[in-house]
């Protein structure tokens, strides 16, 4: 092959961007053959997915809607990513934070005002999250469990556990034969915008809390540590970094941050605990995406988290206004993601074109 | 009794079969040193080709076959990402994961609801099959069975005692020093996540055309995962796959003996998930010293030829 491949030291970030829309453009691009397969026009779909996402006022409030977890999780992934702590479990710790609201709001709710019992679900949800998020890091750092396996199987025990929930002992005693739990009380929900299902005091808290953990992963001693066990674990353990406190830190903030996404959800959108492919959707993994687009930046999180609630927003559109199945959104994501890896290997590698010797 | 326990272990079997094809199939791709996580998006995609191919055919036999070169086509995705392009490794096989369930969702969304006019039929092996008890578990099965054990025992030998085996070892524990001794890394990296998908396609193909016989998203439910954490249990071995398989086979069939006492189907349905979890935790506290030893060396570490 006249080919040959060297490893690049350095990247601009002029080149980095470049890359990274190649990839998404390829991506894009590979997503319009699966259009064309089923007989759509590929230009005109793509066309529709960013026009009913950002080219309206209606779609770009659901758009701005589905940002939010996006934003809260793929912020908080970005972190565990950093220490290449493969969380896939966003999706229940997600459900934690909803389920940790749900009794709080309804138990303490009625007896609480709302400037109290609301602060009180968020840190609850992001208690709920942050420990289901620690039984992994423990998992991990004590027993040597893979993550992805252990945060999987903590996926469906959580989602089989808000099933026997409102179900069975949560069932509303309003809501008959609904698998749903009573309405929180009205006081205790989000004020939303007129006409919309944004909260923007929700809004701001997810940019806020995106802009801390970039601060914290780029400027503190913990995120240093976070880093260091990413990317040279021998190192850190001669630096004498404790493996085991910084690892589960860092799952009950990247799991807490998850929770208080499922307690947004709860509070602006659903109202009350119901089926779980209700309460989220699929927003844990589709927030992988949006932390690996982000260079697993924290803060970038904020571009790429509402770039794909774009994507979710337009592909339910063009899902029902071309009768496309469901899974379109999966196939969307899983392709895109491909795309995104492949290009790493442009930003890591020089692809050069060499005579052979002799 | 006798039926009841008959009807159970029957069952085991049949629920163990698919969990023991996809964790033969991820021993090989781990053995040569790749970790595939893609396991559910291939078994997917082997269940509903097996199930489409099934359907329009009319012949069982040519949805496995459709299942198995299925699952081997959508695993060329995850060889070129890591082993050509040296992409991680976790990262890939979720896309593909995503891909499958993806893909098969939307391939198979004209066919839910409908069911297969056919279904992998059981074979009666003459005089075994008469045997009380043991004869109705293991010798009145579908052919998936007698094919699953006949490839464990298959792929145990060739690991074990072949070249072939030592082959795709040497890969996975020291590419270098295979590939002095003039063993193409890359094309053994490639073949071995190949018969990882065809594996895992099959397993796809048993559930939809012979446990079930219809297609539904997500009918994988998890089990490319359990099989991802089958192989950990089964310390690379495939004589330890199939133990592994039948006892998660068991658990399966336990939901449903244990629906009739009263307990939520919802709790039931932990059941699978948080034995795996336990396993783990078991294996973590125990041997930890043997389980690092067993696990092939440069697992999920991309190879780059020439590299010093």
């Amino acid at each position: 092959m006249p080919f040959v491949t060297l490893p690049r030291e350095k990247t601009t970030a002029g080149f980095t961007a470049a890359v990274l829309f190649g990839s998404l453009f390829a991506g894009l691009c590979a997503v319009g053959i699966v259009f064309l397969a089923y007989g759509v026009n590929p230009f005109y779909a793509i066309y529709e997915i960013f026009r009913s996402s950002f080219g309206s006022a209606f779609g770009f409030k659901e758009t701005i809607t589905k940002a939010v977890p996006l934003i809260f999780i793929g912020s908080g992934l970005a972190l565990a990513y950093k220490a290449k702590f493969w969380n896939i479990g966003a999706e229940s710790q997600l459900l934690w934070g909803a389920i940790i609201a749900t009794w709080i709001g309804l138990n303490w709710g009625p007896h609480l005002p709302g400037f109290v019992v609301i602060p009180l679900m968020f840190l609850g949800g992001f208690i709920g999250g942050g420990l289901w998020g620690v039984i992994p890091a423990v998992f991990k750092v004590k027993f040597g469990i893979n993550e992805v396996i252990s945060t999987l199987m903590l996926n469906y025990v959580a989602a089989e556990l808000v099933k026997y929930l409102v179900v069975g002992p949560w069932k509303g005693t309003t809501k008959y034969g609904y698998p749903y739990t009573d309405d929180l009380p009205d006081h205790a929900l989000l004020n939303l915008l007129h006409h919309t299902r944004i909260s923007v005091p929700l809004v701001i808290f997810a940019v806020l809390v995106a802009l801390f953990l970039c601060f914290v992963v780029y400027r503190t001693r913990f995120g240093y540590e976070v880093r260091v066990i990413g990317e040279n674990p021998e190192a850190g353990k001669y630096a004498g970094i404790d493996f085991f406190k910084t690892t589960v830190l860092m799952m009950a903030v990247s799991g807490g941050v998850a929770g208080i996404a499922g307690v947004g959800e709860l509070l602006t959108i659903h109202k009350h605990l119901s089926y779980p492919e209700t309460i989220s959707a699929g927003y844990g993994f589709t927030a992988i995406i949006v932390a690996w687009l982000g260079r697993l930046n924290p803060g970038f999180a904020i571009l790429s988290g509402l770039f794909f609630a774009g994507i979710i927003v337009g592909g339910d559109a063009i899902q029902i206004s071309m009768g496309l199945p469901s899974a379109t959104v999966n196939v969307f994501n899983g392709l895109i993601l491909v795309f995104l890896i492949m290009g790493d290997f442009l930003l890591s590698h020089r692809v050069v074109y060499k005579r052979r010797a002799n | 009794m006798t039926d009841m326990i008959t009807s159970i272990l029957t069952r085991t079997v049949v629920a163990g079969t698919p969990l023991l094809l996809g964790t033969l199939g991820e021993v090989i791709t781990e053995r040569a040193g790749i970790l595939n996580l893609g396991v559910e998006g291939m078994m997917s995609v082997g269940a509903v080709t097996g199930f489409i191919v099934t359907f329009t055919t009319g012949n069982p036999w040519l949805g496995m076959i459709a299942a198995i070169i299925a699952g081997a086509l959508i695993s060329l995705l995850h060889s070129f990402v890591t082993i050509t392009l040296r992409a991680n490794q976790v990262v890939s096989g979720l896309a593909l994961t995503m891909l499958g369930l993806g893909l098969s969702g939307l391939w198979g969304k004209p066919y839910i609801g409908r069911p297969l006019p056919v279904k992998m039929n059981h074979v009666n092996i003459p005089v075994l099959s008469d045997i009380p008890i043991l004869g109705r578990v293991l010798f009145s099965q579908d052919p998936y069975f007698y094919l699953s054990v006949a490839l464990g025992i298959m792929v145990w030998f060739l690991m074990k005692h072949t070249k072939v085996g030592i082959t795709v070892r040497s890969v996975g524990e020291n590419p270098k020093a295979a590939e002095t001794l003039g063993i193409n890394v890359i094309l053994v990296k490639y073949l071995s996540i190949m018969a990882g998908g065809a594996f895992a396609g099959m397993a796809g193909a048993h559930l939809s055309t012979a446990y079930s016989k219809s297609w539904i998203e997500g009918m994988t439910s998890g089990r490319g995962w359990i099989v991802i954490a089958l192989t950990i249990f089964s310390l690379w071995e495939p004589s330890k796959a199939f133990l592994g398989a039948y006892i998660f086979g068991g658990i399966f069939v336990l939901q449903y003996v244990l629906q009739p006492l009263g307990i939520s189907p919802n709790l039931l349905a932990m059941l699978p998930y948080l034995t795996t979890l336990g396993v783990l935790l078991f294996y973590g506290m125990s041997k930890t010293g043997k389980r690092k030893m067993s696990a092939p060396a440069t697992l999920g570490e991309a190879y780059i030829r020439g590299s010093r």
